[in-house]
């Protein structure tokens, strides 16, 4: 077990890095508890992949600290810090069985044979591999072979945390279910650290206690599921997370009152704080309704989305789409819009104005 | 893929077909001709049968250049296979001297092959060339010429310079297509450097390096120009090898016969080889 | 730098050293030559590579082999595109067959060919041509450039070809402005290995040519035999053949690791 900080990590891959852009990861202070289940999320480019090699020492990074329970592993090769990962395309040594692959990393440390063999036939009860034990890895089908390097990464009585980097990539879609609910349940039974890498939003969701929000090698926001949705700290969470999207329309500002278009909106932050930058009004589709009086509209277009359907209205001269339950009825033209105030947020230059920064929520 | 039945498919065959053909079938016909027939010098032929075939392979002389041929094809898979491998192994996988590498370790491919032995033929002369003088300089007592032992040594080594890159190349193309986290997850399973080798590295490049050798083993059991340049298959003929006494026998002696008798059983030992070659690799590819 | 940059490093200087040899050589005089064993040159003398610059028998011999490479290169890809096709997409009455005949000529010894190729040219009255050389030279090159661009080949979805279809390409328009284009990389490898085998390939080039077509390796060889030993003349002739082999390979480096990769040489 390990409670592993990163202490303020910078990276770029470049050898003399100029501009902002050269860095891929810009800032990173963190700290993840011990025992939990991290999502990393965000999208392709955005880091995360980076600060998982980092963490796994498989990658230096240019500045900064790594910390394993206030120890500087920093300089530590991956097998010394006693992590497992898990790659995005399954790695098994095709030459050997089920058995010698995951017997494998017990062998490289010396380990007795029966200690071993008791290891082996543990993890493959767990992985439900144990009729397989003597086939080829080669043979097996992708879900197989994942299966497989999870297992080579619980075969060790030493590991810390264990890495996803999006390991259900070339996993079949019905298969991916059971995979996941297998490292939901690894996780209740084993209380590993566990962080897992990915850019699908249902994955990050249903697997963590706490998702770290990544976006152009920063960390966005930290927090639990519930708060990425209800309490999106940056537009791009709010935009990312759901769907469709959060809603987020440029406003202004006049005497502590926010304005869209001619008219005013309550929002549930304090807009007085608001400085200058760019200024938006974020609120999530589920929070907009049909009323009486309000933001004058007309309705572009309705999907059908199953369950519900996600109306787009010309707003302002700004499209707002809404989430409208089954049954409801949506009106001709000329429609009025009412924003959900405990729901509806100022934001200046892509922040929440009023709310913390990165690192709020996490400890 | 997918490949959908077509017939008329062989018009876009047929070029390729004809050019083949005409190259390998009406020679072929020409040489299974001769070797069945003998003549007198006067234009007149006789049916031999057998004659022929029986007659070189009971010939001793074609025994020598076997086994000769089979000293050096042997030979050189020997050091060329596994000193390309390691080579190939510590090449930089990335960066600016790949380029580098590559380019310089392919020039002694294109070199045409009578160059080749030109140039080897220059570098041992014992007087006045690099190695000769070298080697005489440092004690030993070396010239090709005259020497069974060092006309070997240096047809070997010459081989070996000519040929080893064409491992390094393809072991270093099956290397570089083993994708990173292969090794990451070696280093974290605690694999050490020979584990790794065992059981990423060689597995990834069985396929290319059965070609290398199956290459290696048809192209050296043909050789001919740059043995010929380099020693003429002497001293006497020490160095004469399968090629360099076919071409002495037919061209050199017009012996038409016997050479396509000879070229026949030459050409089937190939085609046999060529058969386990073909087979080898479609089983590779399949699995 | 690693320690072990420094087997490729040993490795490419004891390449580099018959060559350097060839080289230094070209640059002295046949008497510091004969003289005795001088490293590099005492005399340096551009003498043997005016020699070759102004004496036709020699130039031409470089015109020659180019002549007849390039017709070769140009001819091998080109039968063996659309056949290579044909290997790729379709199925037909014996086309495993066909594929598999076509490699044994990759592995047909050029001994055996000698003398019938010389009877087969003399008798179609195409001795001593160009010609001659570069269609001798397909049987082993054909197979080769079909093998390879049947590799590339394989490597384009069938769906590429069904779109253009449905674009409303003809066949012919979209073999040359779509489907060329993408495996352009293969043609590149298909025309580097062509030219590399024929360049190097001196037996039949030699045994089908006399006088007019004459390849730079005959005149060598005659040189070494005839006029006693010019080795400066013969290392600057030597020299000059590896130049356009480098200059190809310095272009197609990129493609090089691609061509190997797909194990098709």
């Amino acid at each position: 077990m390990a409670r592993i900080t990163l202490d303020k990590l910078r990276h770029s891959y470049m050898e003399t890095p100029a501009a902002d852009a050269d860095w891929a990861l810009k800032q990173v202070d963190i700290t993840w508890d011990d025992g939990g289940a991290y999502a990393l999320l965000g999208p392709s480019g955005c880091g995360k992949t980076t600060l998982l090699n980092i963490i796994s020492g498989l990658l230096r990074p240019s500045q900064g600290r790594i910390l394993f329970d206030d120890r500087d592993v920093t300089a530590f090769a991956p097998d010394q810090r006693h992590i497992a990962q898990v790659f995005q395309f399954p790695v098994v040594y095709d030459t050997m069985t089920v058995y010698e692959n995951l017997a494998f990393p017990l062998r490289n440390r010396g380990v007795d044979k029966a200690t071993t063999d008791k290891r082996v036939r543990e993890v493959a009860d767990f992985i439900d591999m144990t009729h397989r034990l003597d086939e080829r890895a080669k043979g097996l089908t992708a879900d197989g072979k994942q299966k497989i390097s999870l297992g080579r990464g619980l075969v060790r009585t030493d590991v810390n945390v264990i890495m996803f980097d999006e390991p259900l990539t070339v996993i079949d879609p019905h298969l991916k279910w059971e995979l996941r609910s297998k490292l939901k349940e690894l996780h209740q039974r084993v209380r590993l650290t566990m962080i897992y890498v990915t850019h699908d939003q249902t994955e990050a969701l249903t697997f963590a206690d706490k998702v770290v929000v990544m976006n152009e090698g920063e960390v966005v926001q930290i927090g639990t599921p519930v708060d990425l949705f209800e309490r999106p700290q940056h537009t791009f969470v709010g935009h990312f997370i759901g769907s469709p999207g959060m809603n987020v329309l440029p406003c202004t500002v006049d005497n502590g009152t926010v304005y869209l278009g001619g008219d005013a909106v309550a929002v549930a932050n304090d807009a007085a704080g608001a400085a200058g930058g760019s200024l938006e009004i974020g609120i999530r589709p589920e929070f907009v309704r049909f009323a009486e009086s309000g933001l004058p509209a007309h309705v572009v277009k309705v999907s059908d989305a199953g369950r519900h359907r996600i109306v787009e209205t010309r707003c302002a001269d700004q499209t707002v789409r809404m989430l409208i339950a089954e049954g409801v009825e949506i009106p001709a033209d000329g429609v009025q819009l009412a924003f959900d105030r405990a729901n509806t947020r100022l934001y200046a230059d892509g922040w929440m104005v009023g709310g913390n920064s990165v690192a709020g929520g996490a400890q | 893929m997918n490949k959908t039945v077509n017939q008329k498919a062989w018009l876009f065959v047929l070029p390729v077909f004809i050019l083949v053909a005409f190259n390998a079938i009406i020679p072929l016909m020409t040489v299974v001709n001769y070797s069945v027939q003998e003549t007198f010098g006067d234009n007149t032929f006789f049916w031999s049968g057998v004659l022929w075939f029986t007659e070189v392979l009971q010939s001793e002389r074609f025994h020598d250049s076997l086994v000769r041929q089979m000293i050096f094809t042997f030979s050189i898979l020997a050091i060329e296979v596994p000193l390309g491998v390691a080579i190939a192994l510590t090449m930089p996988r990335k960066g600016p001297w790949v380029p580098v590498c590559l380019v310089l370790m392919a020039l002694p491919l294109l070199i045409p092959w009578n160059v080749v032995g030109a140039m080897w033929n220059i570098f041992a002369l014992p007087d006045i060339g690099l190695l000769g003088y070298g080697l005489n300089a440092l004690g030993f007592d070396y010239n090709f010429t005259r020497q069974i032992g060092d006309a070997w040594f240096t047809l070997i080594l010459m081989d070996v310079w000519h040929w080893t890159s064409l491992v390094v190349l393809l072991a270093y193309a099956g290397l570089v297509s083993i994708p990173d986290a292969y090794y990451q997850a070696a280093k974290i399973d605690g694999a050490g450097a020979f584990a790794i080798f065992r059981y990423i590295q060689l597995p990834k490049m069985k396929r290319v390096l059965t070609i290398a050798v199956l290459l290696r083993f048809m192209d050296s059991f043909m050789v001919y120009t740059e043995a010929v340049v380099l020693t003429g298959g002497g001293p006497g003929n020490s160095t004469t090898l399968l090629s360099i006494d076919l071409v002495k026998i037919a061209l050199g002696q017009f012996d038409l016969g016997p050479a396509a008798a000879m070229s026949i059983i030459y050409f089937l030992i190939i085609l046999a080889l060529s058969w386990v070659f073909y087979t080898l690799m479609m089983r590779n590819e399949e699995s | 730098m690693k320690r072990t940059a420094l087997v490729p490093a040993l490795y490419i200087a004891f390449l580099m050293l018959p060559i350097y040899w060839l080289v230094s050589m070209s640059f002295k005089t046949t008497n510091e030559i004969l003289g005795g064993f001088s490293l590099y040159p005492r005399e340096f003398t551009l003498e043997n590579y005016i020699v070759i610059f102004t004496d036709p028998t020699w130039y031409t011999g470089y015109i020659n082999s180019l002549a007849y490479v390039s017709i070769n290169t140009v001819l091998s890809v080109a039968c063996a595109l659309p056949a290579a096709y044909a290997f790729s997409r379709y199925r037909f009455i014996g086309d495993k067959h066909l594929f598999f005949w076509l490699l044994t000529n990759r592995m047909a010894p050029p001994a055996v060919f000698a003398l019938p190729f010389f009877q087969l040219y003399s008798a179609v009255g195409l001795f001593d041509t160009h010609i001659a050389v570069a269609l001798s030279h397909t049987l082993f090159n054909i197979p080769l450039a079909v093998w390879i661009l049947e590799g590339f080949m394989s490597g384009v979805p069938k769906e590429l070809d069904e779109t253009a279809y449905v674009d409303g390409h003809s066949f012919w328009s979209f073999f040359l402005k779509i489907f060329i284009p993408t495996i352009a990389a293969g043609i590149g490898v298909a025309c580097f290995f062509c030219f590399m085998f024929s360049w190097v390939e001196l037996l039949l080039a030699k045994t089908l040519t006399a006088v007019e077509a004459k390849p730079i390796a005959a005149t060598m060889t005659r040189t070494a035999s005839t006029s006693g030993y010019e080795l400066g003349l013969l290392a600057a002739a030597g020299t000059l053949t590896i130049v356009p082999g480098a200059f190809v390979i310095y272009f197609v480096r990129n493609y090089i690791a691609k061509g190997f990769a797909l194990g098709r040489v």
